[in-house]
């Protein structure tokens, strides 16, 4: 299926701010949604994969096993089984299928990632900036990534509402949401929300960051406090209202609804999840303590790069951590960073993950995970656990995917040699059943989508600006206001 | 305590102060760590000294010496700095210190011939620890030699995966100045140094966005793509001047020491830093990755007659065959960049190892960072694998081929007798990611397996 210029392009290039996104704007990108690739093939969401060494995750390795996936769930596990006629049979004999990878965070799809004038923008939300079109969605798919927590950027202290998302690359974007995945929130702390480092990122012909509260790490403290004081007394308003309408009186108008407050309130009542960027120790800590007073949990400390220093505080406060493999230097406040935190917090009862924050490394967190087994000594399920069902138990969704067992969504990839080896890539990506990324096909394609771009190429909208064949300079489509 | 597995970090420390007693010291080299602990609040300073160099040989082990077959299980000897012998029958000499390899694998230590290691500790909120750039458009006088420092503490964790010896290059400008390649060990750049003037560094001003190191004519064009081209020549024929310059400089100079009775000329060390480089005797990296750019590149070294390496080599896949007939090597660091346009094939730049070494082109792989990521070059050579690459010449490219390309081929990259001992002792595959280093040797010298990240690691694993 081919999308010239789907909706979600057109959006993409009238919000355009960086250079690096002017960049596309170079006629190439005229004819770039054209030749995206959808492997998807059309399986009803049934087939049976035969003869494959499966990484369970949860229940072992099993050798020369099949599985049954019916409507998108998987209906067995075993040796010798069978499937209704018709049902798509995968051959694995040689291959390896493991759970599909889950990134806990990731900037994927958006459209727009901070709305940066405000510190506490709790009201803002991923799901309304989506793109579904984002080619990097299928380049993930292709490193066996299969959902991924969509969050807001790190510039304010309270950032918007996630979107928890499975990578089914070709639908609508409302399609990708991952069904009842409860919804969560972007925290942040730490240098990217004094904007310290704000001179460094000058973009030419941007206007300078400006200095806002908080520039310091007692103003984040107070910023946090004050929000989520207000939404105490917000929810106490409103449980004041119902409870008194629940008894009858019919005379009270309703309190005026906050969207800020709204989301703290949730967050409050253990309804939304919180996924808090943090780097320093310090300012963890007072985070798990602060939430601790208001009486939430931190689903997830974010990034966490000195998570390690006090693991025994984050298991006491039953709080998550997704971190980098071994990324660090780049900032001061990741000049500690070490590639055995992961091991030492995991070793100490914290849920851990691997994520990639980046378009890029999400394409390869396979290897990122086995990295653990060199620092700090994982074993096999305990590194990929790192990039599958601790995920999933961070993002609310453990008892959906994260692990190959009866009753799961047959959310899975199919490797060519073990996952947590340099030298594999991904056969296969299945989501729900379904095949959303088949490297066979994919390079069988490829020949068409040259010939298709050579084609494209040599139409006059598409030549730069004077390359016509007259000299004449031909202007650039005009693009929607 | 809690429980670890593989808890291996400190044994190279024990090596280099008890030699053959190595293995069984692993537990009590723990206790050597606490004087450094107070260390992990500073910059730099946690890169353990080597031991001294001596007459080492590592016995039983698994040979993998890149050049010649791999070897079941032999013997390799290493005497002041070099490696002396090596195979499946030689004897370990009488008074080596004896390392056993049994059940582990020895490969040539890995050269990243794509780094700034030393000159860029933190690259952002931290400017003064960062001297990888020179004001200024033309510096063939900056030395990266000057400004590496040993005790960066990304030297050693880059060096604990198995890479032993680099290239640090500058960056920024047109000229950027001159990278070195350095051992990654000891406590002096002399010491460290192998090649304090390696290569000079160039990057042709491009005109647009897009490859890496920005594009200098177009922040001055304004949009105008008449005026882009226009500043972009400019400063190509600068460039051209400065060089051709240096090649009269030189000739002057020449000519002047035969004949003292000729006038002094002036001496200009802008010039005469340069006049290697215009002659063709010192390599020139020439950072490009857009098809147009590596061709303008090529052009460019063949009219001012210099020896081009290309450095980035996004695009090199489609400049095979035109940089097979220009006998142009490339320093990959692409390799793991999304790719450029849309509709590449997704693993267009995964694969694009594989093509060069299909087409014949001489490649390394590097990691093309500053320093802090380095320690992912072997792995990044592994992904080249997966997608096309073999076994074999993936790890060539980051062993054999960088040196060969840097004209050092008879120095490192190999397990032969009389190269310099640089040696990883592993306990499996060296590009797979889980694989842990067991010793490591460095111009013959044992290495410490310790680093920042040990150290913090031993601090903090059971608090």
């Amino acid at each position: 299926m081919h999308r010239f210029l789907s909706r979600g392009a057109l959006l993409a290039a009238c919000v355009v701010v960086s250079p690096v996104a002017l960049g596309m704007l170079a006629p190439d990108a005229l004819i770039a949604q054209a030749a995206t690739t959808t492997a998807r093939t059309g399986t009803s969401g049934s087939m049976l994969i035969r003869n494959a060494t499966v990484l369970t995750v949860t229940k072992g390795t099993l050798k020369n096993t099949d599985i049954l996936v019916q409507n998108g769930k998987i209906t067995g596990i075993g040796t010798g089984l069978t499937a209704p006629a018709g049902t798509t049979i995968i051959d694995a004999t040689g291959k390896f299928v493991m759970p599909g990878i889950i990134d806990p965070h990731s900037h994927m799809m958006s459209d727009a990632v901070n709305e940066g004038s405000l510190s506490v923008t709790s009201m803002v939300r991923i799901t309304d900036v989506l793109n579904p079109t984002a080619v990097n969605v299928y380049r993930a798919l292709a490193g066996g990534v299969t959902s991924a927590n969509i969050l807001h950027g790190s510039a304010n202290t309270i950032g918007g509402q996630n979107a928890t998302v499975k990578l089914k690359y070709g639908e609508e974007a409302s399609d990708m949401l991952f069904p009842g995945a409860p919804p969560g929130i972007k925290f942040a702390l730490g240098e990217n929300v004094t904007r310290k480092n704000s001179n460094t990122f000058v973009i030419p012909g941007q206007p300078t960051p400006q200095k806002r509260y908080p520039t310091s790490r007692m103003g984040q403290e107070e910023v946090l406090r004050d929000a989520f004081t207000r939404a105490r007394d917000y929810k106490a308003t409103w449980d004041d209202y119902r409870s008194k309408t629940a008894k009858g009186d019919k005379t009270l108008l309703a309190p005026r609804r906050d969207l800020e407050l709204e989301p703290l309130v949730e967050v409050l009542e253990g309804k939304r999840l919180v996924h808090a960027h943090s780097y320093r120790a310090d300012e963890m800590l007072m985070l798990l303590n602060l939430a601790d007073e208001f009486g939430f949990k931190i689903k997830t400390l974010q990034h966490g790069l000195e998570g390690y220093k006090i693991a025994s505080e984050i298991a006491k406060l039953g709080a998550g951590l997704s971190t980098f493999a071994d990324s660090w230097s780049y900032k001061i406040e990741a000049y500690d960073a070490i590639p055995y935190n992961v091991a030492i917090l995991m070793r100490h009862g914290v849920v851990a993950t691997i994520n990639s924050d980046s378009d890029e490394r999400i394409r390869r967190l396979n290897i990122d995970a086995a990295k653990l087994m060199r620092y700090g000594g994982l074993t096999e399920d305990e590194a990929l656990r790192t990039i599958t069902i601790n995920g999933a138990i961070q993002l609310g969704v453990e008892n959906k995917v994260g692990s190959i067992e009866v009753g799961k969504d047959a959310d899975l990839g199919i490797w060519n040699a073990h996952p947590l080896s340099v030298y594999a890539n991904v056969d296969k990506t299945i989501i729900d059943g379904e095949v959303f990324f088949d490297r066979q096909k994919d390079i069988a394609m490829r020949a068409e989508k040259e010939k298709e771009r050579a084609e494209l190429e040599q139409a006059d909208a598409n030549k730069a600006p004077g390359a016509t064949r007259r000299g004449v300079i031909t202007p650039l489509p005009e693009m929607p206001q | 305590m809690k429980y670890y597995r593989n808890l291996s970090v400190s044994r190279g420390r024990a090596i280099a102060r008890a030699g053959a007693r190595a293995a069984t010291l692993a537990l009590s080299a723990i206790a050597l760590l606490a004087p450094w602990q107070s260390a992990s609040a500073q910059l730099g300073s946690f890169n353990p000294d080597p031991g001294p160099r001596g007459t080492y040989a590592i016995r039983g082990a698994r040979i993998v010496p890149v050049v010649g077959a791999e070897i079941a299980s032999g013997t390799i000897v290493i005497r002041d700095g070099k490696i002396e012998a090596v195979g499946a029958n030689v004897t370990a000499p009488a008074g080596a210190k004896m390392i056993d390899g049994t059940g582990l694998t020895v490969y040539p230590g890995m050269m990243d011939a794509g780094t700034s290691i030393g000159l860029s500790e933190i690259s952002q909120g931290a400017a003064s620890t960062v001297d990888i750039s020179e004001v200024g458009s033309f510096n063939p006088n900056a030395q990266a030699f000057y400004a590496i420092n040993p005790h960066s503490a990304h030297i050693g964790v880059t060096r604990v995966v198995g890479i032993t010896h680099v290239l640090s290059r500058p960056t920024g400008g047109i000229i950027a100045g001159q990278a070195a390649v350095m051992n990654l060990a000891g406590s002096t750049a002399p010491e460290m140094s192998v090649v304090q003037n390696a290569a000079m560094v160039i990057q042709l001003p491009r005109s647009g966005f897009g490859g890496r190191g920005g594009g200098f004519a177009a922040t001055t064009g304004g949009g105008n793509t008449q005026e882009v081209n226009r500043t972009r020549q400019r400063q190509v024929d600068s460039l051209k001047t400065l060089m051709r310059d240096a090649m009269a400089y030189g000739k002057v100079m020449d000519a002047y020491a035969k004949d003292k009775s000729l006038p002094r000329p002036a001496s200009d060390v802008v010039l005469a830093s340069l006049v290697s480089t215009v002659r063709g005797e010192l390599p020139v990296i020439m950072m490009a990755d857009r098809e147009n750019d590596i061709r303008e590149a090529v052009m460019f070294a063949e009219e001012m007659k210099i020896k081009p390496i290309i450095m980035g080599g996004r695009d090199a896949w489609m400049m095979a065959p035109f940089l097979k007939q220009h006998d142009v090597p490339v320093l990959l660091s692409a390799i793991m960049d999304l790719p450029s346009r849309e509709d590449d094939p997704y693993d267009v730049n995964f694969s694009t190892p594989a093509k060069l070494a299909a087409a014949g082109v001489k490649f390394a792989i590097t990691s093309g960072d500053a320093g802090a990521e380095a320690r992912n070059l072997p792995y990044t050579a592994g992904m080249a694998s997966a997608f096309g690459l073999s076994k074999e010449d993936a790890l060539k490219s980051v062993t054999l081929w960088p040196a060969q390309i840097l004209g050092l081929g008879d120095r490192f990259g190999s397990i032969e007798a009389g190269k310099m001992a640089n040696l990883v002792v592993t306990d499996g595959d060296v590009l797979e990611a889980k694989t842990g280093t067991k010793f490591l040797f460095i111009d013959g010298r044992p290495v410490p397996l310790d680093s920042k990240h040990s150290v913090l690691f031993e601090q903090f694993k059971d608090r």
